[in-house]
C-alpha cells in the first residue's frame, strides 16, 4: 500500500496516531495547510470590495476555486455557494425555503439523518406548521424509492436526505429519487457530507436541486462548506442572510441583490479556506476516487471481518459500502469503551453522532462506537484497532465490568 | 499518563453492577430533575425528599456510561441523612473536585464519592461523573 501519511504533517508531530475518526474531521493535507497559509503570507485583504491589486487578486484566486470546485461537482460556478459548512447550507436552504413552503406541506426524511438536516426541518415544522414524514427504512436501515413511494402524497414538497448516512453508511439511490420526485414537482436536497469524500459527485447526472457538503471531511480546512443548488432555484429563492456584499443597491426602504452566486454570500468569506479548499480538491482529484475507495474498502473489510470473529462486539452495519463500523462491545457503554480506546492511542467516536433518532428510535441502544477509514489509513492501523479491540475487552473484564 | 485502571475501581464497578437507591417512586413528595448529557446519551433522573430541612431519600434512574450511573448511585448514598445544607455543600464542593478546579474545600469528607478524585486526569468523564450531583443539587433549589 502506497504511504500517504507523509503528506499530513499531524503524523509527524504525533508519532503512533492511529486515526479512525475520518467521518468527523478528515486530517489536513500539507497542500491544505500550504494554501491557507500562502493566502496569509501573500495576500492577506478582502476580495469582491478592494480595488488595489492585492485584493483584486485575491478575488481572482478565489473565483478560480470556485471554477474548480463547480467542474470538481460538475455545476456552473454562479451555483456554488460558499457556507461555513454542511450544517450552515442545510439550515440556509431550510430558511430560504420558509417563504415557499406552508402549513400542511409534506416534506420527507428519514431517522437515520444526522441533525444538522433534520433540526432545521423540525424547525419548519414548529414554525410554519409542515408535517414531517419519516420514511420507513428496510431490514438494513437504508432508505429505499419504494419506500418513498409508500409515503408520497399530493402534499409532499420536499425530500431531504443524507447520500450516505453519518452512523451506518446506508447509501441512497440519488438518482432514483430524483427521478421520481421530479416528476411529481417535489424538490431533493440532499446531505453530501459522508459521500463526497468518498464517491465522485456529479450533480447534474444526479439531477438534484440541493446539495450540501463541507470541506474538513475532504482533507480540507474546518470552516467552508457548499451550498449547491439549480440556477433556477436559486434565482426563485430570497437570501437566508444578508449583509455586505451580497447587494447592489440599497435605499432606506429597499434592497437590490447582487446576480448569482454572491446574493447567497452575505458578509466576508473564509478566504483563506477557500484557498485550501482549492488545494484538497486537486488533491482528491489526483488520488481518485478509484484509489480512495479501494484502499478504505480493503481495509473495512479487514476489520470487519475481524471484529467479527471476537464474540464480545456487535456490529450494527456489517454489509455497508462505506468506510464506517457502528459497533459496540456488549455490555459496555461507548463513552467507558471510548476511553479504553484511547488510552491505547486510537481515536474514534462515541456517543450518538448527531443521529440520535437512529439511536433511539432505529438501533435502540444508547450509543455506539464508530470507527472511519480514509485513504491515509493502512493496514497498521487497522490490524492496530482489532488488536486494541481485545486488549479492550480483557481490561473490562479484569475490572469486573464485563463477564 | 493516568492509569485507566484507577478509573474503573472496584468500588465504581460495585455500584455500577449493583446500584443503590436505583429507581424511581413518581410520589408528589419527591422533588424530581432529568438531565441529559448529549455527547453520549447518558440521561439520569434524580428525585430527592426533604423533610424539615434534611435529606430522607434520594433515587436515582436512568442510563449512562459506569461512571454516570455508579456516581449517581454513590452519590445517592452519601447525601441520604445530611441536611439540605452539607448535603449541598458536600456536591458543591464534589463538582469542583472532580472538574480540576483546586479552589474546593479540602477538608470536606466526600466518603465514597471521594473515589472520583482521579476523574481530573479524564477531561472527557467530568461530565459523566457530574451530571447526577448536579440534577440531585437541582432538585435541592427546585425544593427552596
Amino acid at each position: 500500500m502506497k504511504d500517504y501519511k507523509e503528506l499530513f504533517p499531524v503524523y509527524n508531530n504525533n508519532k503512533d496516531l492511529v486515526y479512525l475518526d475520518s467521518a468527523a474531521s478528515a486530517l489536513k493535507a500539507s497542500c491544505v495547510i500550504d494554501a491557507v497559509s500562502d493566502y496569509y503570507n501573500n495576500y492577506s485583504t478582502n476580495i469582491e470590495r478592494g480595488l488595489y491589486k492585492l485584493s483584486l487578486n485575491a478575488t481572482k484566486k478565489v473565483e478560480e476555486a470556485r471554477r474548480n470546485i463547480a467542474s470538481f461537482i460538475n455545476a456552473k460556478p454562479n451555483e456554488v455557494i460558499f457556507t461555513r459548512g454542511t450544517t450552515e447550507s442545510l439550515n440556509q436552504i431550510a430558511l430560504s425555503l420558509r417563504n415557499i413552503l406552508k402549513e400542511g406541506d409534506e416534506v420527507i426524511t428519514s431517522l437515520t439523518e444526522h441533525h444538522s438536516s433534520f433540526l432545521p426541518l423540525l424547525n419548519l415544522f414548529k414554525e410554519i406548521g409542515i408535517k414531517l414524514v419519516f420514511v420507513p427504512l428496510n431490514d438494513k436501515h437504508e432508505v429505499t424509492i419504494d419506500n418513498i413511494k409508500k409515503v408520497v402524497t399530493k402534499n409532499t414538497k420536499l425530500i431531504a436526505l443524507a447520500h450516505v448516512t453519518n452512523v451506518l453508511g446506508t447509501k441512497l439511490d440519488v438518482k432514483e429519487v430524483t427521478s421520481f420526485a421530479h416528476e411529481n414537482n417535489i424538490l431533493v436536497s440532499i446531505d453530501g457530507a459522508q459521500a463526497i469524500p468518498h464517491m465522485k459527485i456529479d450533480v447534474k447526472e444526479l439531477d438534484v436541486d440541493f446539495y450540501s457538503f463541507s470541506f474538513h471531511k475532504m482533507c480540507g480546512p474546518t470552516g467552508l462548506g457548499i451550498l449547491y443548488a439549480k440556477e433556477k432555484i436559486l434565482n426563485s429563492i430570497e437570501p437566508a442572510f444578508l449583509g455586505g456584499e451580497m447587494n447592489d443597491e440599497v435605499t432606506r426602504t429597499s434592497v437590490l441583490y447582487k446576480d448569482l452566486p454572491y446574493k447567497f454570500e452575505a458578509g466576508t468569506l473564509p478566504i483563506a479556506e477557500i484557498f485550501g479548499a482549492n488545494a484538497c480538491i486537486n488533491l482528491l482529484h489526483e488520488i481518485g476516487y478509484d484509489e480512495i475507495h479501494e484502499r478504505t474498502a480493503k481495509l473495512r473489510d479487514f476489520a470487519v471481518s475481524e471484529l467479527s470473529k471476537i464474540e464480545e462486539v456487535e456490529i450494527y452495519n456489517l454489509d455497508s459500502e462505506s468506510s464506517l463500523i457502528a459497533f459496540n462491545i456488549k455490555g459496555v457503554h461507548s463513552h467507558d469503551a471510548i476511553e479504553a480506546y484511547s488510552d491505547k492511542g486510537i481515536c474514534m467516536r462515541a456517543g450518538h453522532h448527531c443521529a440520535e433518532l437512529l439511536h433511539t428510535d432505529v438501533l435502540k441502544v444508547s450509543s455506539t462506537l464508530r470507527a472511519s477509514f480514509y485513504f491515509y489509513n493502512d493496514m497498521e492501523d487497522a490490524k492496530r484497532f482489532i488488536e486494541v479491540t481485545k486488549e479492550v475487552i480483557n481490561f473490562f473484564k479484569e475490572v469486573g465490568y464485563i463477564g | 499518563m493516568a492509569d485507566l485502571s484507577n478509573l474503573y475501581r472496584q468500588i465504581i464497578m460495585d455500584h455500577y453492577k449493583n446500584p443503590r437507591n436505583k429507581g424511581l417512586t413518581n410520589d408528589l413528595s419527591y422533588v424530581k430533575c432529568h438531565i441529559k448529557n448529549p455527547s453520549c446519551g447518558d440521561a439520569i433522573d434524580i428525585e430527592s425528599k426533604v423533610i424539615d430541612g434534611k435529606v430522607v431519600d434520594v433515587r436515582q434512574d436512568g442510563v449512562g456510561c459506569s461512571i454516570c450511573c455508579a456516581s449517581a448511585s454513590i452519590m445517592s448514598e452519601t447525601v441520604i441523612g445530611l441536611s439540605v445544607e452539607d448535603a449541598t455543600n458536600l456536591i458543591e464542593n464534589y463538582l469542583k473536585m472532580v472538574s480540576n478546579d483546586e479552589t474546593y474545600d479540602h477538608t470536606v469528607d466526600f466518603g465514597e464519592l471521594g473515589v472520583f478524585e482521579g476523574i481530573k486526569d479524564f477531561p472527557a468523564r467530568v461530565r459523566c461523573a457530574s451530571i447526577a450531583s448536579k440534577a440531585f443539587l437541582n432538585t435541592l433549589k427546585k425544593e427552596n
